[in-house]
């Protein structure tokens, strides 16, 4: 029987080489601009403003028309092929818009055309995002919990769970630093469904250890001669197929939704696509390893070497 | 064992041409709408899939009561706020608008496919239209059915109302359009007097010097006429021009008690709305867009689906097609109740579908997996069947379990906030995790079941290849 659980130094070695750059990224964005990514309009309050011209145009000039209006806390992007620009400033009420767009049209033409428009006020802002941080911790608590009750007749249901988190907690700085990463470099912002994937990587990251772990719950009365570390082991083996199988199948619906589905939702598809990977990597290469270096005093599997 | 099974397995296929028939973009005969959906009032119900405003393009926006200090907002405020809100939004003209409470402070309104949305908005958060409307001579009244509460057409606001948007209130007149004579800008302030015997009545000021002399000029001149106070097109109070008021200080006098007094003064100064309103948060989508979006997330969705079914059959072969059926119907199943509920569908929402068909195969793969141990070791075929679904059910529940506690924590927050993206992605995840456990479970062990209990089945277990072992 292949020895998947001795291994483990290598994998927490992989999962720090993998955390490392992003959390590296976080920290320096955080330092740079006092948090971890970009936040979106969602999170922050302010506008959001694309639209598309006719010919493709300089930000610069478009940014002029803002400042002129007194809106000096502007910025303005072009997307694609230049004819389209996402301008960002501050909330702005309908009378404010309106007086804008006459703005643009007298300098640019009436050939323009909103593909998208978004106010958020900064209060709401700051509850939606009181409410995130919640929902975060509520998930986060509330899973843990079901997991400890879920496994209540196991010897340590403690260990399980706080493996399980670890193994949570894994996915999440993936997903968080991958993200930053891509805030500094992209400028990815993170919005409202920024969110969402991750709670979605939370719970499918949880689901994953269950399946192992509860194979393991299985296997532990049939094989009671035999020490934690192999039992592990071979639960993790049998699952290993079914695991593989449902993260190849995700990946086909991601990949499809990256390659084919609208631009709108790509960062999440995108946060899905690399949580789900890390889920599973971490559910087969974190959780079952750390709770069998728990139950055996030996966190990076050296002892059982020297003994053989 | 044998007679039980068959009998689910004809209960399976008539649900599963039900739901089939239900998805199909046909024309639906009425009976079977109004007695399938739910929810909506009758005349709303309808067996089209409802697209969200990402798709269709159209603006939301979410509206927060924010009361004057001291002032509480209940529910029953809110509610009349909606019910103001939703016949103003009804006087726009858009198709299939959505005006709901959201949370315990907030209205969401949704206007698909609007073509002004920044005069909308500003109509929407107004604090409403007041107007003096001509009814005509008191005696011998060609309306006598004008009174307090009705609804009337007038000449300023002459679309004709939705009957939902109208709810409760009767309109005896919709042919007819009032004559609007001056409007509420004219207003100066209003509030509320006792006379002698202690009665209530309304004491209001118009503008200098415009107001006065509209007003002055008209009841010179309609004295006995029927001058109706109206607010967003409903009736507040139709008083009889008693005499000529030329200074711009008037009174209405009426059967009121204190407490209608003081609310029609209310109204007329700030408008219907019983707490003033604020858009928080706005989002307008073009329209192209969404048409884009919807095109996209659609090829890419059969896509992904067809790769699945095709995994399926590859790696897990006669059970794996028996599975890639079951997730056939549970296609099916959950586009029938997007229709049903009705579920109003996001690009979000696709998404969430399509990942709850990953998880509604991954109910399989535990069970195929689990079956194909067991038949290594040697046991008969129904037995491995039998013990891969009741051994795989643990892992099943327990996982799909940790998945709707977080669905139910993101509609927690979506609701809140009217974040429909939020909201359409948990719900469909939600409804597609429910709906795969009985299809992973019921349809796919009844496919088995039949197939291995038939006389075909006679040596189907040396057929290694066929049962992807």
């Amino acid at each position: 029987m292949f020895r998947l659980v001795e291994q483990r130094k290598w994998y927490f070695l992989l999962s720090t080489v993998i955390i490392l750059p992003g959390l590296l990224a976080m920290i320096y964005s955080t330092i740079a601009t006092g948090l971890p990514f970009r936040l979106a309009i969602d999170f922050t309050g302010g506008s959001i403003w694309e639209l598309s011209f006719e010919q493709p145009i300089q930000p610069a000039q478009l940014r002029d028309v803002f400042t002129d209006a007194g809106y000096s806390d502007t910025a303005v992007t072009t997307v694609g092929d230049g004819a389209t620009a996402q301008v960002r400033l501050k909330a702005i009420d309908e009378a404010q818009k309106v007086a804008l767009m006459e703005a643009i049209e007298t300098r640019f033409g009436s050939g323009v055309i909103e593909k998208q428009f978004a106010a958020v006020g900064p209060a709401i802002g700051q509850e939606v995002t009181q409410a995130a941080v919640l929902a975060v911790v509520a998930a986060a608590l509330a899973i843990t919990f079901f997991l400890v009750l879920a496994f209540r007749k196991v010897a340590h249901p403690f260990r399980y769970g706080v493996s399980a988190v670890i193994a949570m907690v894994h996915d999440i700085l993936v997903t968080t630093g991958i993200f930053s990463i891509c805030s500094l470099l992209f400028g990815w912002e993170a919005d409202a469904l920024f969110l969402t994937a991750l709670l979605t990587v939370i719970s499918f990251s949880v689901q994953d250890t269950i399946v192992v772990f509860d194979r393991i719950r299985e296997n532990a009365p049939k094989y009671r001669g035999e020490p934690f570390s192999l039992v592990a082991n071979r639960s993790l083996l049998e699952t290993l197929h079914r695991s593989l199988a449902t993260q190849l199948n995700a990946l086909f619906v991601m990949a499809s939704l990256l390659l084919f589905g609208g631009a709108t939702i790509k960062q999440f598809i995108a946060v899905m696509f690399y949580g789900l990977i890390s889920g599973t990597y971490s559910s087969i290469f974190n959780a079952v390893p750390i709770l069998v270096a728990w139950e055996e005093r030996d966190l990076f599997g050296t002892k059982k070497r020297q003994m053989a | 064992m044998r007679s039980r099974n068959s009998i689910v397995l004809a209960f399976i296929v008539v649900l599963a041409l039900v739901t089939l028939w239900i998805d199909l973009p046909i024309e639906h005969p009425r009976w079977a709408e109004q007695a399938l959906v739910w929810q909506q009032p009758p005349e709303y119900r309808d067996l089209k899939i409802k697209q969200g405003l990402d798709l269709l393009g159209g603006t939301q926006i979410l509206l927060e009561a924010k009361p004057a200090p001291g002032q509480a907002v209940t529910a029953r405020d809110l509610e009349a706020a909606r019910v103001i809100v939703e016949r103003r939004v009804n006087g726009l003209g858009v198709t299939e608008p959505l005006v709901q409470l959201q949370g315990e402070n907030r209205i969401i309104v949704e206007l698909p496919g609007i073509n002004n949305p920044d005069q909308a908005v500003q109509t929407l958060k107004s604090t409403g239209q007041l107007e003096f409307v001509e009814i005509g001579p008191s005696s011998g009244s060609e309306y006598p059915n004008i009174k307090q509460g009705v609804y009337v057409r007038t000449t300023n606001f002459a679309h004709v109302p939705d009957p939902a948007a109208l709810g409760k209130l009767e309109h005896p007149y919709p042919e007819v359009v009032f004559k609007t004579i001056m409007t509420g800008a004219q207003l100066q302030d209003a509030g509320i007097g006792l006379d002698q015997y202690g009665v209530p009545f309304i004491d209001f000021t118009l503008k200098q010097p415009d107001g006065a002399k509209i007003f002055g000029d008209y009841t010179a001149q309609h004295i006995d006429g029927i001058l109706a106070i109206v607010l967003d097109n409903v009736v507040l109070s139709a008083p009889v021009i008693r005499s000529a008021i030329p200074d711009g200080r008037g009174v209405i006098e009426g059967r009121f008690t204190r407490d209608e007094a003081e609310s029609l003064a209310v109204q007329m100064r700030y408008g219907a709305l019983p707490v003033p309103l604020e858009v928080v948060n706005r989002r307008t989508i073009g329209a192209t867009l969404g048409a884009d979006s919807v095109r996209r997330s659609v090829t890419a969705g059969l896509i992904g689906l067809v790769t699945v079914l095709l995994f399926m059959v590859v790696y897990y072969r006669l059970p794996g097609a028996m599975a890639a059926i079951a997730l056939l119907i549970y296609a099916s199943l959950n586009l029938a109740l997007y229709k049903l509920i009705p579920v109003t569908l996001t690009l979000p929402g696709i998404t969430g579908f399509l990942l709850s068909t990953g998880m509604a195969v991954d109910a399989n793969i535990l069970i195929f997996e689990r079956m194909k141990e067991e038949l290594r070791w040697g046991r008969s075929l129904r037995l491995a069947v039998e013990t891969g679904f009741s051994r795989a059910w643990t892992s099943i529940f327990d996982s799909n379990l940790s998945t709707l506690i977080t669905c139910l924590i993101l509609i927690l927050f979506g609701r809140t906030f009217g974040a429909q993206p939020v909201l359409g992605f948990a719900v469909n995840l939600a409804i597609g995790v429910m709906i795969s456990m009985f299809t992973a479970m019921t349809v796919t062990r009844t496919f088995m079941r039949t197939v291995f209990d038939s006389a075909a089945s006679e040596g189907l277990r040396e057929k290694h290849w066929l049962l992807g072992i």
